[in-house]
């Protein structure tokens, strides 16, 4: 009986704390480069200002879909600000589990006096969503293949030239990009691939287009191992983030280069749960204010190579914090890598991506 | 006298009542004190367990949000023909302006635009751009007005997929689950370039097999030796079998990669020592053996351990006593020791099959293209395509499929043959 009572004095006391420090505040993203680039431009800034504020990082943001509908359906929103890629934000804005941002309204307007709006422009692709960051998937390649005697691949479709670049390729374990980047190496002009891809005959074609090489191709399934397999020398050419392989060739100092050739350009940014209680919800609009302003923007490319969303900060973008190297040059968006780039087309991919995907993974299972 | 009155009531007990009554309401007395003991666990079971599977298992058949979100249309619905080849008329486009309206302003229009989608491709943007214009329609001559927003509005494909998940329920998502779909013509396959988890379930089936038995294979000699030896030297033994247990999954399943890559120390050691040409290293992993070499090794503890807690019991005396009745070594340990350990087997079996039907992650990470399983299609549903009601289905027929698997098993080996020790 007396160990019961101090059981019950001891939730009792437990419930008490948490209810004193009701100033929590959880952050939700990726983890590692990219939540302690998130943690040096944003969090500790903000709660240098906000001391009453605590900020505690989840890393969820791989399952953040998923488990802001099981929170919704539970009726328990534990998350306060969360980070996801664009379809993901689109996917929870129509499922009605993010709110709507007004971008005037809850954002900071450039230094110059420009709105919000028009300073992301048509990088807003939904109205939950508050984009951070514009990163590209592309692709490294070893520079030290003995086989290729002495060649460089030079544009993306190297990638399925086996012949004179032989050696395995590492793609990601999913149409989007690779039927795309398969379309353009097939002699389809850029502005036609979703049109041709609407077509069944289409994805035939990108799927054969893709068989090509098929038996050379390791699949990979989470970011971090193109970066591996290329170090491993496992793979001799891969797609992977942009950020990735950056810490690849300048922090690990691997032989591999950047093939910058038909980038796809995609976003990364904030959206908040819908369903907070009021205290909760000012305070994560007021982090949002000041993490998506122009210098806190252009302050994370300080820490990861991935381009601000905010036409304004990229004049402030500065030199890596720890390596002195100048960022702009390792931007997706610096003119000399963006020649020929593709943004990822969010609303053809929200309707086709399960269809797609089906007919995909039947194509890989064969 | 008495003994009449005794056959006629039965025993009666000292306080009047028949024996049999007052026994049974002590007995009945015992069993709510009983049930009281283990209520706590009971319940708990059933909250955090019972509940949260049969809820998730009922997604597989629920469809209520489209009859939910369009009860309108649905119920105008009824009157057209599917078969038809040509769009409904006006007054079904004005039912749906009529559900849209309110649906956009709660802004659930975009749900069943998801919904959909997993059946029509092309339904979740028509719901979206739909929504957002609805409220701007002029009264009447709505036909026309969809028809503007988006000429698919005009397809007989999109009204028939409305029509056919109309229902509160849905055979759908198991259709889909087994590579199946319901069409004007009745229940087809799907094209072939589209099937993929029938595929998928017989290889999970047939890799778990493979592992189970090379688990077996491995486990055997080890528990062996292990119940065989020493004391001291068979738990320093032990703690070897048990250390990998303790390590976390995602570390061993990483150094397998290491180890089988093609630059990987296996393919090292054998091209350095001659065996291999540089050119012809082998692969390992990204295939069906990676699988099932990492997942040997992963699920290997779970056989040895209950072998080894059944061969620890199978006393010495029975094949001393074999031996001294003329039987030869191998006599004695295939008619003797042999039989003994069976339960053993079969319980490490047993555990070994399920945990691999349901494993994803060491799949995922060496199993490449050719050696994933059932569960990593039901993950990716769970977690990227958010199509809940089909990872739900596949989860019931994985369900099925194990309790298929144990009813078989029951039959054949006996479930009162399996011993944990």
């Amino acid at each position: 009986m007396k160990s019961m009572y101090t059981l019950a004095t001891a939730a009792a006391a437990l419930m008490a704390m948490s209810s004193a420090q009701a100033e929590d505040m959880t952050i939700v993203s990726w983890g590692g480069a990219y939540s302690a680039s998130q943690q040096a431009a944003y969090h500790d800034p903000y709660m240098k200002l906000n001391p009453d504020v605590n900020i505690i990082n989840d890393e969820s943001s791989n399952e953040a879909v998923a488990k802001m509908r099981a929170m919704a359906e539970a009726g328990n929103i534990t998350w306060d600000v969360v980070d996801v890629v664009a379809a993901d934000a689109i996917r929870l804005c129509d499922e009605g589990l993010a709110i709507e941002i007004d971008p005037d309204k809850d954002l900071a307007p450039a230094p110059d006096g420009t709105p919000a709006s028009e300073d992301f422009g048509e990088l807003l692709v939904s109205p939950c969503y508050i984009p951070q960051i514009v990163y590209s998937t592309t692709f490294g390649y070893r520079t030290d293949v003995a086989e290729w005697g002495g060649k460089e691949p030079e544009d993306l479709c190297a990638v399925f030239d086996t012949e004179t670049f032989p050696g395995k390729r590492s793609l990601e374990k999913r149409p989007i990009n690779n039927v795309e980047w398969a379309l353009l190496c097939d002699g389809v002009a850029p502005d036609k691939i979703y049109d041709v891809l609407s077509t069944d005959a289409g994805v035939e074609q990108a799927l054969a287009k893709l068989a090509t090489i098929r038996d050379d191709v390791i699949w990979w399934s989470a970011g971090a191992e193109t970066p591996q397999r290329l170090a491993d020398g496992e793979a001799v050419i891969g797609s992977t983030y942009n950020g990735r392989l950056f810490s690849v060739i300048e922090e690990q100092k691997q032989p591999v280069k950047m093939l910058w050739d038909w980038q796809v350009f995609d976003l990364d940014g904030w959206i908040v749960p819908a369903g907070l209680p009021e205290d909760r919800l000012k305070r994560a609009m007021d982090y949002i204010y000041f993490a998506t302003d122009t210098q806190r923007l252009a302050d994370q490319a300080k820490y990861i190579s991935y381009g601000p969303a905010r036409k304004s900060s990229a004049p402030l973008v500065g030199k890596h914090a720890e390596l002195g190297i100048e960022m702009a040059p390792h931007m997706p968006t610096d003119p000399n890598n963006a020649k020929n780039t593709l943004l990822y087309n969010y609303e053809w991919w929200a309707d086709n991506r399960d269809d797609l995907d089906a007919k995909f993974q039947a194509w890989l299972a064969q | 006298m008495s003994n009449a009155q005794a056959s006629d009531a039965g025993v009666i007990s000292a306080d009047g009542v028949p024996l049999k009554v007052s026994l049974a309401r002590a007995l009945r007395r015992q069993k709510i004190r009983a049930l009281m003991l283990i209520a706590p666990l009971l319940i708990f079971v059933v909250i955090s367990f019972i509940a949260p599977i049969a809820d998730m298992l009922f997604r597989s058949v629920e469809n209520s949000i489209v009859p939910d979100t369009l009860p309108k249309t649905v119920v105008a619905l009824q009157e057209w023909d599917p078969a038809s080849n040509e769009a409904p008329g006006e007054a079904i486009y004005a039912a749906m302006h009529a559900d849209l309206v309110i649906a956009a302003e709660q802004k659930i229009h975009t749900r069943v635009g998801q919904r959909l989608n997993y059946e029509a491709p092309g339904v979740s943007s028509l719901f979206r751009k739909t929504g957002r214009r609805v409220d701007r329609m002029e009264p009447g001559n709505y036909k026309e007005q969809f028809l503007a927003i988006d000429k698919d509005w005009g397809n007989v494909e999109i009204w028939r997929t409305i029509h056919r998940f109309s229902g509160n329920y849905t055979s759908g998502y198991f259709l889909s689950a087994a590579d199946a779909e319901l069409t004007p013509d009745g229940i087809e396959l799907v094209p072939e370039n589209e099937r993929i988890y029938l595929t998928l379930f017989v290889r999970t089936l047939v890799l778990s097999f493979t592992i189970t038995l090379t688990c077996a294979l491995l486990g055997y000699p080890i528990a062996f030796l292990l119940s065989n030896l020493p004391m001291r030297t068979s738990n320093m033994l032990l703690i070897l079998v048990l250390l990998p247990f303790w390590t976390s999954l995602l570390v061993r399943t990483s150094s397998w990669i290491v180890l089988l890559q093609q630059q990987g120390v296996i393919n090292d050691l054998l091209v350095s020592i001659g065996i291999l040409d540089d050119q012809n290293r082998l692969e390992l992993m990204y295939n069906q053996i990676g699988t099932i070499i990492a997942m040997t090794h992963i699920l290997l503890p779970f056989m040895i351990l209950p072998l080894y807690s059944v061969m620890k019991t199978i006393s010495p005396s029975y094949v001393r006593a074999a031996k001294s009745l003329g039987a030869n070594d191998w006599t004695a340990f295939w008619k003797i020791y042999f039989p003994n350990s069976i339960p053993g087997i079969g319980a490490g079996a047993i555990l070994v099959f399920i945990l691999s039907i349901g494993y994803y992650i060491t799949p995922e990470l060496v199993g490449g293209t050719s050696g994933i399983f059932i569960s990593n299609r039901i993950a990716y549903h769970i977690s990227s395509s958010l199509n809940w009601g089909l990872a739900a289905a596949l989860g019931v027929i994985l369900l099925a499929l194990i309790l298929v698997f144990y009813w078989l098993y029951d039959k054949i080996v006996g479930i009162d043959n399996v011993s944990l020790g």
